[in-house]
């Protein structure tokens, strides 16, 4: 009999039944059980924090038990990031903390690189190792020649240690292989980034068009609450997405789009706003430059044209349009997060942005907000020292509008090559899995090999740390203290992170290795409070609070300095841009060498038997990071391959049966993946959620759960402009013949 | 006094955000729930539908699960809240078997454990851990004896539905459409 709970499983969403594998998963310990006896009374402390699952960093409070175990963390209702609520990854965060495959104490690599042999050691013992590494590197190839890749809180500590050591090499991939190019377009456009949390005011909004983006999958918590407000109060939802998604299930119109073809359909939404005059004519006039540019450019550019290339019904675009349009300005065409798809990225960024520009909503309720960002006076400490060198050099006349480091930069910068000066010779990794982070890991791995010194900073044992000379575990999010939350968002907010608990094992906080780490290379005074505890204090008393009254509040709300969330009516507002206005057509790009209007190139088709490789989020899951978080693992444990049923049909494939996937270039999933057959997916594309697949064998709950994406994404389509990693322009055919060990596993 | 709830299929994105929330405010273990998500498609591509939904103990009015209850373990207390006292509970799964929507499970302690509608932060004044939770507040809860709860306006303002009537255990999980 089909139980509930099978159901479920065949649904992939949900609870599971009693997971394979939960054998030696905590219980909780707790003699209240039946909820009858858990009185409210019974959770006594409570801790402010703020969440490190994700980025949205949600201020919430850490609830204990009588006996001082952490029982469960709820959201802070004064935070502007989530209201109250916390999303279930926040809320599984316990799970990170409980995890019993955690990192326990410093381990030093005994073998060579990637084999996983590795000796227990002191702190001492593995600070000496670096502060002596970092010393040789510095000496013989300069301290630009070290990089810091983070992805986490603790970054900051690490970061300061390598500008103190005279490095200005920090990335974080959520830029090139995340939201670089929508950053990028629009700073060209508007003068100004999008930013995290966005600025996208869809609580008032009463259009939202969503290209690709799949809120309530990405759970990213203010922007999923505000769409379900915008819900509520009615708002038009248009979604384009080649994939059923949560969000096209909500929208009036889903626009079932071919896949790599938006900027086409882009353009033709321009074609339309301009050609039956839809655009908000004053705002045009008053704030923008370049229309007539663009009005010539897209003249041909009609529905009827996208239809061909999009399969589009070019009723259902004019449609789209005029509804955008009426609901102008209070109109937000969403420029979406993860945006680094085929390599033209910023360009359809820029294609976005110039019909918000278009429609006016930029900058008016219901469209685009000014953010406020609280300012915090940073430790005084001495000037850092002027790097030499910057990987700039390295890569002459290329994306020359990247306005931050390339974390895929600083990786092909470390593969030797007699073009390039200096050779990125030491890696600090922090909380950043980059095998499963960048894209074509034979490329990562490469690197890495030629390194002198790999530090990886993580809580968990993740692939990243298999390579590592050094792996330093850090404590969770609930065991210790960070900087300060600052926003941006509506008002100036700031949040506190305080430790619920002691850190467990043999781990330490980032900001006390860093410290450490900076008194053996002599840089201490970069660090000049002893903990983050005085830090934090002298810090919040400049600006008229104080730990202790951050601990009793978690969250502080600050007034906006100016009643600007908007503009006002006929205000005159300079933009950040060479021509001090919104650049329809952009000065900056036309410089640079780069296109001044978005064009559309048609990109490369999946050949005969072969689908395209979609990839995306799960809202139980953050990247590969919890994928071994036992209360988020019990949520979904594996991921599945969605194929359309007409594709199933043609391979024979069934829902819950395990297949092998091949890319392009021959490159085969490691593990088997579960097929879903689901009218969800179009027959020109597969997809899967992104963060499985793990061989690393030391996260036990996880290990060889369902393929990685990443794994198959070996064709990388760069942009040139700033150097994104475009990641879908990879196919996938079946490999239905599995040996006999993986079926009977 | 009817404690009551309703879920608003529209607004949910099927997070599972209710399942763990309940987990860790009930010390469900990992592995069980008493909650779940549900989604279910209609037509054929690119004509589609979906309705995601959060479900759980219907808390019936005509409880099959109380009335064949051996010992007396499944009782109704205030409100019509459905509970089991696990210490008379002795696990023979008769209420699994007789209830429709699948809502029990076998706790490894021993007894069979479900949803409580978090009786425990009611009396409190508070939500449903799910309720409170839900980043798409799409769940309502109270008495739909008051006209004024958050329950009773919802169900005055919209369409809805419960799941599997015609098994006559008048189910007060509602489903707005």
């Amino acid at each position: 009999m089909a139980t509930r709970r099978q159901f479920i499983r065949i649904s992939a969403m949900g609870a599971g039944a009693v997971a394979a594998g939960a054998a030696g998963v905590r219980l909780f310990g707790s003699a209240l059980t039946d909820g009858q006896k858990a009185t409210v009374a019974a959770l006594t402390g409570r801790t402010p924090t703020y969440c490190e699952v994700c980025f949205w960093k949600c201020a919430g409070w850490v609830y204990k038990d009588e006996k001082g175990t952490i029982q469960k963390i709820i959201g802070n209702n004064e935070d502007m990031n989530c209201n109250g609520r916390f999303c279930p990854r926040g809320t599984g965060g316990v799970g990170m903390y409980y995890d019993e495959d955690r990192l326990r104490t410093p381990l030093i690599r005994t073998e060579e690189r990637g084999r996983q042999s590795f000796r227990e050691a002191t702190w001492e013992e593995a600070f000496d190792y670096i502060a002596e590494k970092i010393r040789v590197i510095s000496a013989e190839h300069g301290p630009e020649c070290l990089a810091l890749f983070t992805h986490g809180s603790g970054g900051k500590y690490f970061s300061t240690l390598l500008r103190a050591l005279g490095s200005p090499h920090v990335a974080a991939p959520s830029y090139a292989q995340c939201r670089g190019p929508r950053e990028v377009a629009f700073q060209a456009t508007f003068g100004e980034t999008i930013e995290s949390p966005e600025r996208t005011d869809i609580r008032d909004t009463s259009c939202l068009v969503l290209i690709g983006s799949h809120i309530g999958e990405n759970m990213h918590n203010g922007q999923v609450q505000e769409m379900s407000d915008a819900i509520d109060k009615g708002a038009t939802i248009i979604t384009v997405d080649p994939r059923y998604s949560t969000a096209a299930g909500k929208s009036k119109y889903w626009l079932p789009i071919k896949p790599a073809t938006d900027l086409a359909l882009l353009l033709a939404w321009i074609n339309v706003i301009i050609t039956e005059e839809l655009y908000d004519k004053p705002y045009v006039e008053k704030y923008t430059y370049g229309f007539e540019y663009l009005k010539e450019h897209v003249k041909n550019m009609t529905p009827e044209w996208a239809y061909g290339i999009t399969t589009i019904d070019p009723t259902v675009i004019r449609e789209t349009a005029r509804e955008m349009a009426n609901a102008a300005p209070a109109v937000i065409v969403h420029p979406g997060r993860h945006v680094t798809w085929y390599g033209d990225d910023t360009q359809r960024i820029r294609a976005v942005a110039i019909l918000n520009a278009l429609l006016g909503s930029w900058g008016r309720r219901g469209g685009f907000f000014r953010p406020e960002v609280f300012e915090l006076p940073e430790p005084p400490h001495p000037a850092y020292p002027t790097p030499k060198r910057s990987w700039r050099t390295e890569f002459p006349d290329l994306y020359k509008m990247a306005d931050t480091v390339l974390a895929n930069g600083l990786c092909d910068a470390t593969i030797p090559d007699p073009s390039r000066h200096c050779q990125f010779q030491g890696w600090i990794v922090n909380g950043t899995n980059l095998i499963e982070t960048l894209p074509n890991q034979a490329n990562t791995i490469a690197a890495i090999q030629a390194l002198q010194l790999l530090v990886v900073i993580d809580t968990m044992p993740m692939e990243i740390t298999g390579w590592a000379d050094v792996v330093l575990p850090e404590c969770t999010y609930l065991e210790r203290y960070d900087d300060l939350r600052v926003g941006p968002h509506r008002k100036p907010q700031i949040a506190l992170r305080a430790p619920a608990a002691e850190p467990m094992y043999n781990t330490k906080p980032a900001f006390w290795m860093a410290r450490e780490l900076a008194k053996r290379l002599g840089l201490i005074e970069y660090f000049p409070f002893e903990t983050m505890e005085e830090q934090l204090d002298w810090q919040l008393k400049q600006v008229g609070s104080s730990l202790e009254e951050m601990k009793k509040i978690g969250v502080k709300t600050f007034d906006r300095p100016y009643d600007d969330l908007y503009f006002a009516p006929d205000e005159d507002v300079e933009f950040y841009t060479g021509t001090g206005r919104i650049e329809l057509y952009s000065l900056a790009l036309e410089e640079a060498g780069y296109d001044p209007l978005p064009k559309y190139t048609m990109h490369e088709e999946p050949p005969e038997g072969y689908y395209r490789l979609n990839y995306g989020r799960a809202p139980m899951h953050t990247f590969s990071r919890t994928a071994n978080n036992p209360n988020l693992t019990d949520l979904m444990e594996e991921n599945s391959v969605w194929v359309n049923p007409r594709v199933a049909k043609e391979w024979g494939l069934s829902t819950g049966q395990y297949v092998h996937l091949m890319n392009q270039d021959g490159k085969r999933s490691e593990f088997p993946i579960k097929v879903r057959v689901t009218e969800r997916i179009r027959w020109d594309s597969v997809y899967m959620v992104h963060g499985f697949g793990h061989d690393q064998k030391k996260l036990r709950r996880c290990y060889g759960k369902g393929a990685s994406d990443t794994n198959l994404i070996t064709k990388v389509l760069v942009d040139p402009i700033m150097g994104g990693t475009g990641m879908r322009g990879n196919f996938v055919t079946f490999i239905t013949d599995l040996n006999a060990e993986e079926v009977a596993s | 006094m009817r404690y009551a709830m309703a879920v608003d299929s529209r607004k949910c994105v099927g997070c599972s955000d209710c399942v763990v929330a309940c987990q860790t405010e009930n010390n469900v273990p990992i592995g069980f729930c008493r909650d779940w998500v549900v989604e279910v498609i209609d037509g054929t591509y690119p004509q589609l539908e979906i309705e995601l939904r959060s479900e759980r103990c219907n808390h019936c009015d005509n409880a099959p699960c109380v009335r064949c209850c051996p010992t007396g373990a499944s009782h109704i207390v205030e409100g019509g809240v459905v509970l089991v006292k696990p210490n008379r509970c002795i696990g023979c799964g008769a209420c699994i078997a007789s209830c429709p929507y699948d809502a029990r499970y076998p706790h490894p302690k021993g007894y069979v454990d479900k949803c409580t509608f978090c009786i425990h932060r009611v009396r409190e004044g508070m939500k449903p851990a799910c309720v409170a939770v839900c980043p798409t507040k799409c769940m309502y809860f109270g008495d739909l004896d008051d006209p004024n709860s958050d329950v009773s306006v919802v169900l005055k303002k919209r369409k809805y539905k419960t799941l599997i009537p015609e098994a006559g255990t008048k189910p007060q999980l509602y489903f707005l459409i």
